[in-house]
């Protein structure tokens, strides 16, 4: 029967064609709606894991007390051993040590003499150890725009904006001007190896990344770190699982009265990120809901003139005798068949775009280019699990109800009346 | 009964005038047992920070009011540091870059060296008599000496601290304590100056205690090693080229 229904419909396009397109246009611009909003929603979160926040993160008491003001005098001391013990206790994730740290760069002119100058923001991480996964995770290598990445101790990475304002090409040499641990002025020269966009407006304006051991020299922080962050191996934010290393890490090593004992944060306890997280999924959910639903109304609709459409057709097959229950199934099997091949081929192009929107993105620099937020210029779409299912739920299950609707019809007409609609 | 009057008038303001002098003239005393035509200071910071306390040894050359240099010995990573003030300018250069830098604008409100001391308060180069305007609010004793209290106003905008409280030693001349405050009444520092030794005709603080009052920690002890007065200075140690010698 199955066969004999299909054979129908590919041979009757307008049984075919244009309730496959409609559903296919629905699912589609589903499946795109989803990644896009998972993608956007998903954006500050991870840019704040990638440059601010891990999924975890280790600082002093003192320095997670005053953190706004970045405190380095305030720093973690024996970073090393920390890291080490972490790395045998929790395994399953990466641990990196960072410093962030504000100043001057300072360009001199051929005698030494300040030729130009600007207040930077600097982050130091690991750039030059070879297992290093801190070029990956900010994605150093792919946001080079000028140059090289770093290969030996004193180089660093400008961001591009700022080293065109500051007008100085890789191999320039830069110096620059911030404080010690202790507070005393500290001079280091530089040679900018490369240029880089990090793709948060915030960054781009006056950055500096260079590699942490490097910075430790010039802060005066032997082997200390301002932060250490955690990563999950996968990439991935799992919420539950960072509270319960938070509150089990926190049990275990922080002293009360020490205040300059490592305490730890999961992410989601960070800079308001918490309830950012909770309404970005409230959020995803209800537009997803909405589309869904909107979505299921219009092929519902389309399921019904279907139907509807194919009155007379019905009429005639329960004329000849064909049981309604029968007549009633191929309906539901037809619209079955039209809801899976729409829904597939909506699902397909749908992940095709967002496909697309995830590699390359949308450029929304222009718009946010004043943004002090770590937000990307950059909106990407994401596709999860979630959206190579989500059409299949307007998909099947509107069009199954559309027709199932309409097919009701079928059982309320007597065989009297369907003669006599037959003779006009 | 009109003479009478006078007498008493005469006598009520010779009375007011031995109980509360002069605040300019205070003042002026007061900078002239500080300052000298040239200074040579060597001294050590003890900077009692939050977490440890470091030491800083220096050594500096002053001409007046307007010319300094200051030379860093201890610790290590702090030796050769130099930094000079030129009337309203300041450069420091720092032995591993091989770079003289003009400190102006925010880098003047840093601390120099991690203590309780900015830049901009070295670069105070007047002396107190002409920046501020000054009354005698009353009497005080402090570590057991009579001081006068003076308050001081700015008489111009562009000066690091808008008021000040200074407690003056009636008999030397030296203040033995001071508050320093921005425009908004807030106070922003206090000092404490101590060990008071005779040099020639005038006395001077060996041990100066600075508390920045918005930094955590127990303060700065400025420690007077040896100290010099009126000694020749070469001009040449007042130039840019000095600092890289």
């Amino acid at each position: 029967m199955i066969r004999f229904l299909v054979k129908g419909l590919l041979r009757d396009r307008s049984r075919s064609l244009f309730p496959i397109i409609t559903v296919t246009i629905g699912v589609t611009l589903t499946v795109f709606l989803h990644a896009w909003i998972e993608g956007e929603m998903g954006d500050i979160a991870r840019s704040n894991a990638r440059f601010t926040t891990g999924h975890v993160k280790i600082m002093s008491k003192a320095y997670a007390a005053n953190k706004a003001q970045v405190p380095n005098d305030l720093a973690l001391l024996g970073v090393k051993d920390i890291i080490d013990r972490l790395e045998e206790n929790y395994p399953d994730i990466d641990w990196v040590k960072r410093i962030r740290f504000g100043g001057l760069l300072d360009v001199p002119d051929s005698t030494g003499e300040t030729s130009t100058q600007g207040p930077t923001t600097g982050l130091a991480v690991d750039l030059l150890s070879p297992d290093s996964p801190e070029i990956a995770t900010l994605n150093i290598k792919d946001s080079i725009v000028r140059g090289r990445l770093p290969e030996k101790p004193g180089e660093v990475l400008v961001s591009d904006e700022f080293a065109e304002k500051l007008k100085i090409n890789p191999g320039d040499t830069v110096t620059l001007i911030s404080s010690t641990m202790h507070g005393s002025m500290s001079m280091q020269n530089f040679t900018m190896s490369g240029t880089i966009t990090f793709g948060v407006n915030a960054m781009d304006k006056g950055a500096l990344l260079a590699d942490i051991t490097d910075i430790q020299q010039a802060l005066d922080m032997d082997d200390a770190a301002g932060e250490v962050l955690g990563y999950f191996k996968d990439g991935i934010y799992h919420d539950a699982e960072a509270l319960e290393l938070e509150k089990t890490f926190n049990r275990r090593f922080s002293a009360a009265g020490d205040e300059y004992a490592p305490v730890m944060f999961a992410l989601r306890n960070q800079d308001g990120l918490g309830e950012y997280l909770d309404l970005a999924n409230y959020m995803s959910l209800i537009a997803s809901s909405i589309f869904v639903a909107a979505m299921s109304i219009v092929l519902w609709n389309v399921g019904l003139i279907g139907s509807l459409r194919r009155y007379g057709e019905m009429g005639l097959r329960l004329a000849i005798g064909e049981d309604k229950r029968h007549v009633y199934g191929s309906i539901i099997i037809e619209s079955l068949i039209i809801g899976i091949i729409g829904s597939a081929i909506g699902t397909l192009i749908g992940l095709a775009v967002a496909y697309y929107f995830q590699v390359h993105g949308l450029d929304i620099g222009s718009m946010v280019k004043n943004s002090s937020m770590m937000m990307s210029n950059v909106i990407r779409a994401e596709i999860t699990a979630v959206t190579c299912v989500i059409g299949f739920i307007p998909g099947i299950l509107s069009t199954l109800l559309g027709a199932a609707l309409a097919g009701m019809g079928i059982y309320r007409r007597q065989t009297a009346q369907l003669f006599k609609e037959l003779e006009t | 009964m009109k003479f009478f009057m006078v007498i008493t008038l005469l006598f009520v303001s010779t009375y007011s005038y031995a109980e509360s002098p002069d605040g300019s003239e205070i003042l002026t005393k007061v900078d002239q047992n500080m300052n000298s035509e040239t200074q040579v200071v060597t001294s050590k910071m003890l900077i009692h920070s939050r977490r440890d306390t470091r030491t800083v040894e220096s050594k500096s050359w002053t001409r007046g009011t307007e010319q300094s240099f200051t030379e860093y010995l201890a610790p290590a990573r702090e030796q050769g540091t130099k930094m000079l003030k030129l009337e309203d300018k300041l450069w420091m250069y720092s032995p591993s870059t091989d770079r003289i830098i003009q400190i102006s604008g925010h880098m003047l409100r840093q601390s120099v060296m991690g203590s309780d001391l900015s830049y901009e308060d070295m670069m105070e180069d007047q002396r107190l008599s002409k920046m501020y305007e000054a009354t005698v609010t009353g009497t005080e004793t402090v570590d057991e000496r009579s001081c006068w209290v003076l308050d001081l106003v700015a008489r111009k905008d562009d000066v690091a601290y808008h008021s000040r409280t200074m407690w003056v030693d009636q008999e030397r001349y030296v203040p033995l304590k001071e508050e320093l405050y921005a425009k908004s009444g807030k106070l922003l520092k206090k000092t404490d100056l101590k060990n008071f030794r005779q040099i020639n005709e005038r006395w001077y603080p060996m041990l100066i205690i600075y508390k920045d009052v918005l930094k955590t920690g127990d303060g700065t002890e400025f420690i007077i090693d040896a100290i010099e007065f009126n000694t020749p200075i070469p001009e040449h140690l007042f130039s840019k080229a000095a600092l890289r010698r």
